[in-house]
């Protein structure tokens, strides 16, 4: 993140000290992570200690401390999937991927997450690639549709 | 438009009003673009319909949020008939433009059947889904573009806060509350005008009101729906709240997981602005009241009002002990008021019809509707409104439509992670929060999970108590510690580890959590353990003693095997096996190496004529 990004993000936020959460999920959302380079002079603008950024940043699901991958599969695991079988398609995908979630895959490809529901629980169970839905899910449906082999119906959401 | 005056707002709705009675008789397409139906589709439908109708089309095209029926979405409806059309995709938009809105026609195969008479049916209020429903609070989503305060305005919004600025004092508001019997929709029950009242009184003068709109109970989303939906009713409750208490900041405390939500409630908060009902001199009563928007991160401890209070102070959401108050001493050391979305959603309903009417719906203990997000196990999975009172029988076979697949029921959990899982022998229990909490569960904020009998409920006490060890904040040990051992009991049981005297420790260390928590997410993380025990110990001992999981779900203690009578050796779960572990050729059946196994249910999931067992 530039020098100039980050003054945008934190002028936004009037670099009051008690925005701290809306300025770390600013720059999560540019820059899909949180670089410890960025976070370290939030800290010194501030006068934030970087513990206490850290604290939020470790604390709350949103951030991310490691860059992510190309494409982030997202796995709801809220109680309805679970109870319609996301824990099943969950396992597929580790051990497809070889990553746990949070985790990125060796070469960059893939971020593997998980959620606790999308609000989206009549479409349980629910697989969210890159910021779109595939709702009735099943373990074998997502994984051809990560090896490309047929397309799921793509939804705008 | 600024209004400065009741009466301009009166003159401003009557123009409203009139306007759209010129065009009532016209065709209009409604089509739900709420969370749901966006997840089945609806944005291609929306695309499909702007470019179907084209820009200077005389057919009025509008979107809303949520009507509830989500099972069924992209729900269309067609007025002013009525029309309702469930699953629409963007390839039936064409035809429904060029038979229903333009020659009346109805398409058969769009509406929704009847799966007991199979009838079609073309109204929405017709739907067994919506019969038995009192929809006091979510109703209005149906006629609402949330980004249109006229359209809030054309179903009598504003009116309620009118009344509460010009002919009520605070101290009436607050009376008026505390006797329509109002309990707090977020999970607590606690009674709103007794905690309206305890905040005005408090000494001060800077006061808060805070609207909780985290909503971490996975499962359910019955806030947000309502955020999303009607952001205006929220707001006018909150403007009341604040006038009665005497705050003059609120903030609107939304999880970043809901963009939608922060984006329609910042629309409202911006129109409200503009038009007067927030701001200074709300409306010439010399009343100013503003709202900040606070985005949360995604913890579910951060909707405890004093970790959400430190939240939005910029620190880590972790709560603190409550021997003092948060009405006394809360938002930077201040007399906050927080109450939940659907709380707040409450207000103008009871403000315009008064206590009196308001309380005769629902029980002795427990007033008025609320919202459950219906899902699971169950047909028609959604978002309903009931009167408080309702039989849980009632609603999940009068409203639900039963179990699918022709399977047994065998619980609902309501009140999410802290919440418990009721029987069948105890369907009968109305909803009320004394009754649910007396049968070990609790009302929550509306997450009602139904479980049929191929739902372990090892596996499900195993799932909330995983949820509640990662979500523990970890300030105090019995919760930290506490759901990690009960996590790690059940994980061994779930394995097939399981030893006599498992369940006793667990009620222990339950027991323990319970007593000795710092904030309600410890003291009640054991239900899910204790109810599942009180109510399912058989499926406990199964694992336990026999090595068995009944519901055939915890992959250590099943089998799976293939029915030689029923195989047609097509060869479709060799292929798709991950591990290499099914034989058989071409009219050979197949058949499982079980040391190969891995037990990821695959072969299963493909199988054309289910000749795949578990045991
Ligand atoms: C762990 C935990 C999580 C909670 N999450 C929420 C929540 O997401 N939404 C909510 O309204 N209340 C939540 N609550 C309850 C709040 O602490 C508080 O009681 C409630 O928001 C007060 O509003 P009400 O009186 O209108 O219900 C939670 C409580 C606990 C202990
Ligand atoms: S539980 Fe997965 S969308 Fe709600």
């Amino acid at each position: 993140m530039t020098g100039a990004q980050l003054e945008k993000i934190l002028k936004k936020h009037d670099n009051q000290s008690s925005n701290i959460l809306a300025i770390l999920q600013d720059i999560q959302a540019s820059e899909n992570y949180l670089p410890r380079k960025t976070l370290e002079e939030v800290s010194q603008r501030l006068l934030v200690p970087l513990t206490q950024i850290y604290h939020l940043a470790t604390f709350y699901r949103t951030f991310s401390l490691t860059p992510r991958g190309r494409h982030v599969v997202t796995v709801c695991t809220g109680t309805a999937c679970h109870v319609k079988g996301a824990a099943s398609i969950l396992n597929n995908l580790e051990r497809e991927l070889k990553v746990q979630p949070g985790e990125t895959t060796t070469n960059k490809e893939y971020t593997l997450e998980t959620v606790n529901c999308l609000g989206s629980c009549a479409l349980a169970p629910l697989v969210v690639i890159d910021g779109t839905y595939h709702g009735r899910m099943l373990g074998t449906t997502v994984l051809s549709m990560l090896k490309g082999e047929k397309k799921g119906a793509s939804k705008k959401s | 438009m600024h209004l400065k005056s009741p009466d301009d707002l009166e003159q401003f709705r009557t123009r409203i009003l009139e306007k759209r009675k010129a065009q009532d008789t016209k065709k209009r397409v409604v089509l739900c673009t709420g969370t749901g139906c966006r997840g089945a589709g609806a944005l291609d439908v929306y695309d499909a319909f702007k470019k179907a109708l084209g820009n200077k089309s005389d057919i009025e095209f509008k979107t809303t949020c949520c009507h509830g029926f989500c099972e069924r979405g992209p729900i269309t409806i067609i007025e002013p008939e009525g029309i309702f059309y469930q699953r629409v995709t963007p390839e039936t938009v064409p035809q429904i433009i060029a038979e229903t809105v333009k020659k009346d026609q109805m398409i058969e195969e769009l509406l929704y059947q009847d799966p007991q008479t199979e009838e079609a049916i073309p109204a929405e209020k017709d739907i067994p889904f919506y019969k038995k429903q009192n929809r006091l609070v979510f109703g209005h989503n149906r006629l609402i573009d949330p980004t249109q305060i006229e359209d809030y305005l054309a179903v009598g919004g504003y009116q309620a806060l009118v009344k509460a600025l010009f002919s009520m004092s605070p101290e009436e508001i607050i009376a008026e509350v505390k006797s329509s019997g109002l309990r707090g929709r977020g999970g607590g029950g606690f009674p709103a005008g007794r905690k309206w009242e305890s905040c005005s009184q408090a000494p001060g003068d800077v006061r808060y009101v805070i609207c909780n709109c985290d909503e971490g109970d996975p499962g359910a989303y019955m806030d947000r729906s309502l955020m999303e939906g009607n952001p205006h009713r929220v707001l006018e409750g909150m403007i009341i709240g604040a006038y009665a208490i005497g705050a003059h900041e609120g903030y609107v405390y939304v999880r970043h997981e809901y963009p939608l939500a922060v984006e329609n409630v910042g629309i409202a908060i911006e129109q409200a602005h503009k038009m007067g009902f927030l701001g200074e001199n709300i409306l010439g009563s010399g009343f100013d009241f503003d709202v900040t928007i606070s985005k949360g991160g995604g913890a579910f401890v951060a909707g405890e009002s004093t970790a959400l209070m430190a939240s939005i102070e910029g620190y880590v959401a972790e709560p603190r002990a409550k021997y003092i108050h948060t009405v006394e001493s809360g938002l930077w050391d201040k007399p906050t008021n927080l109450n939940n979305v659907e709380t707040w959603a409450n207000v103008p309903v009871i403000i315009e019809k008064g206590a009196e009417w308001y309380s005769k719906i629902g029980t002795e203990g427990s007033k008025g509707t609320k919202i459950f997000s219906l899902v699971g196990k169950i047909n028609n999975t959604g978002l309903i409104e009931v009167p408080m009172g309702m039989t849980l029988r009632e609603i999940v076979y009068d409203i639900g439509g039963g179990i699918p697949d022709g399977k047994r029921f065998k619980a609902v959990q309501t009140g999410g992670p802290s919440g418990g899982c009721i029987p069948e022998e105890m369907l009968d229990l109305p909803v009320d929060f004394d009754a649910l909490t007396e049968a070990g569960s609790m009302m929550g904020s509306g997450g009602m999970i139904v479980m049929d009998e191929s739902t372990c409920m090892v596996d499900v006490a195993k799932y909330f108590t995983n949820f509640l060890k990662d979500e523990s904040c970890g300030k105090c040990t019995s919760c930290r510690d506490g759901t990690l051992r009960m996590y790690e009991i059940l994980d061994r049981i779930t394995k097939g580890e399981g030893k006599e005297g498992d369940i006793e420790l667990l009620e222990e260390i339950g027991w323990t959590t319970t007593e000795a928590s710092l904030c309600a997410l410890g003291g009640t993380a054991a239900n899910p353990v204790l109810s599942t025990i009180r109510y399912f110990r058989d499926e406990y001992e199964a694992h336990i003693k026999d090595k068995r999981c009944p519901a055939g779900v915890c992959p250590a203690l099943i089998t799976y095997t293939i029915d030689a009578e029923a195989c047609i050796a097509c060869g479709k779960c060799k292929k798709e096996c991950p591990t290499k572990a099914i034989t058989g050729e071409k009219k050979v059946p197949h058949e499982i190496v079980q040391a190969k196994c891995i037990k990821c249910g695959t072969c299963k999931e493909v199988c054309p004529v289910d000749a795949v067992k578990v045991e």
